[in-house]
């Protein structure tokens, strides 16, 4: 899923100053389940930013709102009577959902209150980690299911570098060395071979270097 | 000849090679290798120029490499893949094999974050072993990258690094192997401080003839104390310091004095190691000691050859 850690509280207060009516939009999917914009984190927020209004001397409402998923055209059009009455909206979704809503109601601001990080998984509570960088072209299957492209610092295709010592990467201890984990699975599931073997270098033109990039389904375009 | 270099004269004729590292300035002042050179001239066979290396900026190794030409010395070229996608690389090979550069040292490039522009995008479009082979394809089958011919190819002598103490240990070799199918001529080793364990490397190297394929420099360099030598131990990703050299420095009365001694100690050790081709010198901020350190270890005059 999608990872994303709320931004500062007062990178918000301060993006939000000028604003009267604020409707602050949260999203089911991917940040709530990593407890970054989902229903409670929106009452958590909205309640400070209240607060601080209020003591700040600010008018205006604080509006909540949390839809099944802010990626979609169909959920975000529901949204339509409350982001009537706000002027702006603070997204609590991913980068997808801010501008889905940009897009959506064109008139009214839609600012981001997460950063949105990358796509990854719970590995253990509270910590998430990153899993894919989207590349366009997998090759799980030739790295033992662990990608050196999201996963090794430098995105190494015949790794590890000199810098892997104890299972670690230099650039930070808590970053586990792709290519030992990588070394250790073949290792295990007896394709040392693939090891031997140069692997060419990427064609990076179906990653975001290419532009960006748009998925077609014939079968599902009427 | 691959590329009609001194250093691949003296190491294809059989002599042991001595090569040094300088790197340049963080400035435009041409002075600081002028005479890092200068230190140097007679002395090695070849003096390797970093690329940004530890990712601070410097003047380019390309452009250290031409002032080295000019003060009679040939350059052994740094080129990492943190910086140049391989548009860039390859247009700064060609322009490098047109100022006269014939051995490039191809590398991955230590990491952004270690430097003075820890926000900056890493490139790394290829990694070290990508590079050599799209090196060796230039010069041997005069074709870029995409597969496009080339008039004139660049002839360059191709090095690479690899360092033994990294992990995972047992792969190492294999790596080296890698880099050897690739297309590498010469490999500097990282800095060798715990001999036995590069020892045991090089036994792995002969297991596979991979030091009949490819030349073996030894990467040694003298330490000035026990504090440099312990945040090398203790700080220097890739760095394996025994105990026993931070001890020796710390018990000396000139430090700096033990720590050649050690340097000395360490190029006995490894002129007899079979399979090792040369030293590469790692002097970082202590050029000046190079000279002392070749003369003392018997390996002037270097040899003359053209």
């Amino acid at each position: 899923m999608i990872i994303a850690d709320r931004k500062p509280f007062d990178e918000i207060k301060e993006l939000t100053s000028k604003a009267k009516n604020i409707l602050i939009a949260g999203c089911d999917g991917c940040v709530a389940v990593c407890l970054a914009g989902g229903e409670k984190e929106v009452a958590l927020l909205a309640s400070e930013l209240r607060m601080q209004r209020k003591m700040d001397g600010l008018e205006g409402e604080v509006e909540e709102i949390v839809n099944v998923r802010q990626c979609e055209n169909e959920y975000v059009d529901a949204m339509r009577d409350n982001v009537e009455k706000a002027d702006l909206i603070l997204s609590m979704a991913c980068g997808v959902g801010v501008q889905t809503i940009a897009e959506r109601f064109p008139e009214k601001l839609a600012y981001p209150a997460l950063n949105t990080k990358f796509m990854g998984r719970p590995v253990e509570p509270g910590v998430w980690k990153e899993n894919c960088e989207g590349c366009g072209n997998c090759i799980l299957h030739l790295t033992g299911g662990i990608c050196p492209v999201a996963r090794c610092s430098k995105s190494m295709l015949n790794g590890p570098c000199g810098g892997s010592k104890g299972g670690k990467c230099e650039v930070d201890p808590e970053i586990d060395c792709a290519w030992q984990l990588i070394y250790d699975r073949l290792c295990k599931l007896g394709q040392n071979d693939m090891l031997a073997k140069l692997m060419e270098p990427k064609d990076w033109s179906t990653s975001w270097s290419g532009g960006p990039r748009r998925v077609i389904k014939e079968s599902a375009r009427e | 000849m691959r590329s009609g270099s001194n250093l691949e004269k003296v190491l294809s004729s059989g002599h042991f090679a001595v090569t040094a590292e300088i790197g340049p300035p963080k400035s435009c002042d041409p002075d600081v290798i002028e005479k890092k050179a200068d230190i140097m001239r007679g002395i090695v066979d070849a003096v390797n120029v970093t690329d940004n290396q530890t990712a601070i900026v410097r003047t380019s190794s390309i452009a250290g490499g031409v002032i080295a030409i000019r003060r009679g010395l040939e350059p052994v070229v740094q080129m990492t893949c943190r910086d140049r996608n391989r548009i860039a690389i390859q247009s700064d090979l060609l322009g490098a094999a047109a100022l006269g550069i014939k051995n490039i040292l191809c590398l991955t490039g230590d990491h952004q974050s270690f430097g003075n522009h820890p926000q900056a995008r890493g490139v790394f479009d290829l990694d070290s072993i990508q590079l050599i082979d799209m090196l060796r394809r230039m010069r041997d089958e005069k074709k870029f990258m995409c597969g496009e011919e080339m008039t004139v190819e660049p002839r360059f002598f191709i090095g690479a690094a690899e360092n033994p103490f990294a992990d995972p240990f047992e792969f190492r070799v294999m790596r080296l192997a890698k880099k050897v199918m690739a297309g590498a001529d010469f490999i500097q080793t990282q800095l060798i401080y715990n001999v036995e364990k590069f020892a045991r490397w090089m036994e792995m190297v002969r297991d596979m003839d991979l030091h009949k394929k490819v030349y073996v420099m030894a990467g040694v360099g003298p330490i000035k104390s026990a504090g440099a030598a312990r945040y090398m131990k203790n700080k220097v990703p890739g760095m394996d310091v025994p105990d026993e050299i931070v001890e020796r420095l710390q018990a000396a009365s000139d430090p700096k004095e033990e720590g050649i001694k050690i340097c000395l100690d360490i190029i006995n050790k490894v002129r007899s190691i079979e399979g090792v081709s040369g030293i590469h010198i790692m002097a970082i901020e202590w050029e000046t000691s190079v000279p002392d350190i070749v003369e003392r270890s018997g390996l002037l005059p270097r040899p003359s050859l053209n």
